[in-house]
């Protein structure tokens, strides 16, 4: 006998009901059983202590208004010492009445982090986005900026050189001609400038007051630190990543050396090593600007850090995307750019973040060696002994801070994963 | 197979493009291929088969430098293989390869893993390249994907997708690495039927497949290996008619009778 289903439509069954609704959701999640029922009912309550203890000493009893913080003693959290102190936590010792400054570099910095964190941004536009509020960010902290024609030309070397390298087998002819123009220009340039034929010539931007880095501090030196250590130890990061995977020995072990080197010791002592033994090694009457320093020390800790988790994402993809980009004809600067990487970096973005937010906090060691970052200056700020004995509001508020910061970047994750794995998945 | 045996071209007066003499290549300790001794003549298509293990992937995978040969010489299309990065690069432009588990760039669409190696490699316009593309997905008869990504096509589909691609470099030589083995049964066809029409137009193909009825219909010659070694090659009517290795005959008795 034989059993064969009717041709024609078949019958559609809808879904079973489930209860919905706010009652339903809570029967369903929260007092399913006995045991639910109570768990539910203990943590709530645990959770409505907590909270209302923190709000009595937080808002319902605490002193926002104070000359000192004598009156605020006997009363809840001292929000008078944030109000008198902000200025320096946020801005360090930064000339008091050029204030304005710091803040305005700090909105710039902010307003470039989210325009390029836009993906319809990630073209030429971000390099002119990075270019302009490098530029301004840097002018309204030093106040003046001297730009030398050596120091040009050196820029557009580099420039032409990367260009001819980078793009070298990808660029179409025009725009790697371009590059190779560039190059030539600059490097004539150079070479009249060295032999003294072309005079030193430079052009400096002063609008307004030298501030040496040693007065900046809080919030800008945080976010300059954490923002540039990342954008070059991103490059620098997967530049170190394909190295270990090279077939060639030299470049590989040069790779391994260094990754394992800097892994293998603190960042603390590479901020030490960087503020009290590089200059010991510089000849005489030679400095190193010591910011410039400890940014340094940050890029090759945070690369080495970088390189391991691209290499996870290089290692995670099939061996068949490496030989089908091969076999279409695509040479090594091609088949790395246009097809591993990207794919590679997709994968990566969550243990990527998750160093950035780390490193973003790691930037608070620089303490160690002097430099005022947020988390010094509020540190700095208990000094007072006007204000003694309120370590807790204003850590309390430099917690928050760095939570903004941190929340945002996983945030950013986030969306990050959803964009870019749109349509790619099924 | 729906496709019928015709008559095959005269072959004899026509040029060489592939030429292997007296290859071997070891993995480790083992001899995977064994002073193989080939020739393609332009227009050719071979149907190379033979037990798991037996070096015809590796075979064809040694032709475009996918692998590398230890010892004697591969010469493809007047050019010899070294391990100069430009006779590499030269001989993959001009061979194309399908590859079992398609391999199409998953974060591409559809029309861009097609015009990829045309814009980079050839340095086509891009608005020229799309058009290649696009002839190319009509041929293989799925022009209505070419927006989608990979992982929203069927196997069959995605394997069509990654012939067209080959194609696009616009390649004398086509290499097929068990085209058909990762498919659903009822994906093969339409896979197959794409393949017969390239070598009806002329393509010179190596194929590495299973799938006799493709190689009855279409190969000029059958090649047989088995650890390492070419053991047999014939006319395919000849090849399943009257296998005269006992090798041959045990492994077509395996998988022609079960």
């Amino acid at each position: 006998m034989t059993d064969v289903m009717p041709t024609g439509e078949r019958r559609q069954l809808a879904p079973p009901t489930v209860e919905t609704g706010v009652f339903g959701w809570m029967r369903k999640n929260l007092f399913s059983s006995w045991g639910n029922s109570i768990t539910t009912i203990v943590l709530v309550l645990a959770v409505a202590w907590i909270l209302s203890n923190f709000l009595h000493w937080a808002v319902f009893t605490a002193t926002f208004d104070a000359k000192s913080g004598a009156e605020c003693r006997g009363h809840g959290a001292c929000w008078a010492l944030i109000r008198e102190k902000y200025r320096y936590i946020f801005f360090g010792s930064f000339p008091y009445e050029q204030h304005w400054r710091p803040l305005f570099a700090v909105i710039t910095m902010l307003a470039m982090l989210i325009l390029s964190s836009d993906r319809r941004m990630w073209n030429k536009r971000l390099i002119a986005i990075w270019g302009i509020g490098s530029f301004v960010t840097f002018l309204l902290m030093f106040g003046e900026i001297n730009i030398s024609i050596s120091l040009i030309l050196f820029v557009a070397l580099a420039a032409g050189g990367l260009g001819m390298i980078l793009r070298g087998s990808i660029a179409q002819p025009a725009e790697l001609n371009g590059w190779r123009a560039l190059a030539g220009i600059a490097a004539a340039g150079l070479v009249l400038r060295v032999t003294g034929v072309m005079p030193a010539w430079g052009l400096a931007i002063a609008p307004f007051s030298y501030v040496e880095t040693g007065l900046w501090g809080g919030i800008p030196v945080t976010i300059i630190l954490a923002t540039y250590g990342l954008v070059f130890a991103f490059p620098f990061g997967i530049l170190l990543a394909l190295g270990r995977r090279s077939n060639l020995p030299l470049i590989k072990g040069l790779c391994v050396g260094f990754i394992e080197l800097i892994r293998g010791v603190p960042l603390i002592s590479l901020l030490i090593m960087a503020s009290v033994m590089l200059p010991l090694f510089l000849p005489t009457g030679m400095s190193i600007d010591k910011f410039l320093r400890a940014q340094v020390a940050v890029i090759l800790f945070a690369g080495a850090y970088i390189a391991e988790i691209i290499r996870g994402g290089l290692q995670s993809l099939p061996k068949g995307q490496f030989e089908a980009a091969d076999a279409v004809g695509l040479n090594y600067v091609q088949k790395t750019t246009l097809i591993i990487l990207p794919q590679a970096l997709r994968v990566v973005i969550p243990p990527l973040i998750n160093t950035f937010i780390g490193f973003f906090k790691d930037t608070s060691l620089v303490l160690i060696i002097g430099i005022f970052d947020f988390l010094n200056t509020a540190n700095q700020a208990l000094v007072d002994p006007n204000w003694a004995g309120f370590p807790g509001e204003v850590y309390l508020f430099a917690a928050f801070v760095y939570f903004c910061f941190c929340y945002s970047m996983s945030r950013y994750s986030k969306y990050l994963e959803i964009e870019l794995n749109k349509g790619t998945r099924r | 197979m729906a496709a019928s045996a015709q008559p095959k071209q005269d072959l004899s007066n026509a040029p060489s493009v592939i030429t292997l003499k007296g290859v071997n290549k070891w993995y480790g300790q083992f001899h995977v291929l064994s002073d193989i001794n080939l020739d393609v003549k332009l227009g050719e298509k071979i149907v190379v088969c033979g037990p798991s293990g037996s070096g015809k992937s590796t075979l064809i995978r040694c032709i475009n430098r996918l692998e590398e040969h230890q010892q004697g010489d591969i010469i493809v299309d007047g050019v010899t293989l070294s391990n100069d990065v430009k006779n590499i690069e030269a001989i993959r432009r001009e061979v194309g390869m399908v590859f079992q588990s398609f391999n199409l760039f998953p974060h591409l669409t559809i029309l861009e893993n097609l015009t990829l190696a045309p814009i980079w490699v050839k340095k086509m316009p891009k608005k020229d390249a799309e058009e290649v593309a696009m002839n190319l997905l009509k041929r293989v008869r799925i022009p209505e994907q070419a927006l989608k990504y990979p992982g929203q096509l069927s196997g069959g589909q995605q394997q069509r997708v990654a012939i067209a691609r080959a194609l696009c470099m616009r390649p004398k030589i086509m290499l097929f690495d068990e085209p058909t083995s990762a498919l659903d049964p009822e994906m093969v066809k339409e896979v197959l039927d794409v393949m017969i029409e390239l070598a009806r137009e002329g393509m010179t193909m190596i194929c590495v497949t299973h799938e006799m009825g493709f190689a009855r219909a279409v190969a000029d010659r059958v090649i047989f290996m088995d650890r390492g070694e070419i053991v047999e090659q014939n006319e395919p009517e000849a090849f399943f008619a009257h296998p005269k290795n006992e090798r041959t005959k045990t492994f077509l008795g395996q998988i022609l009778h079960h």
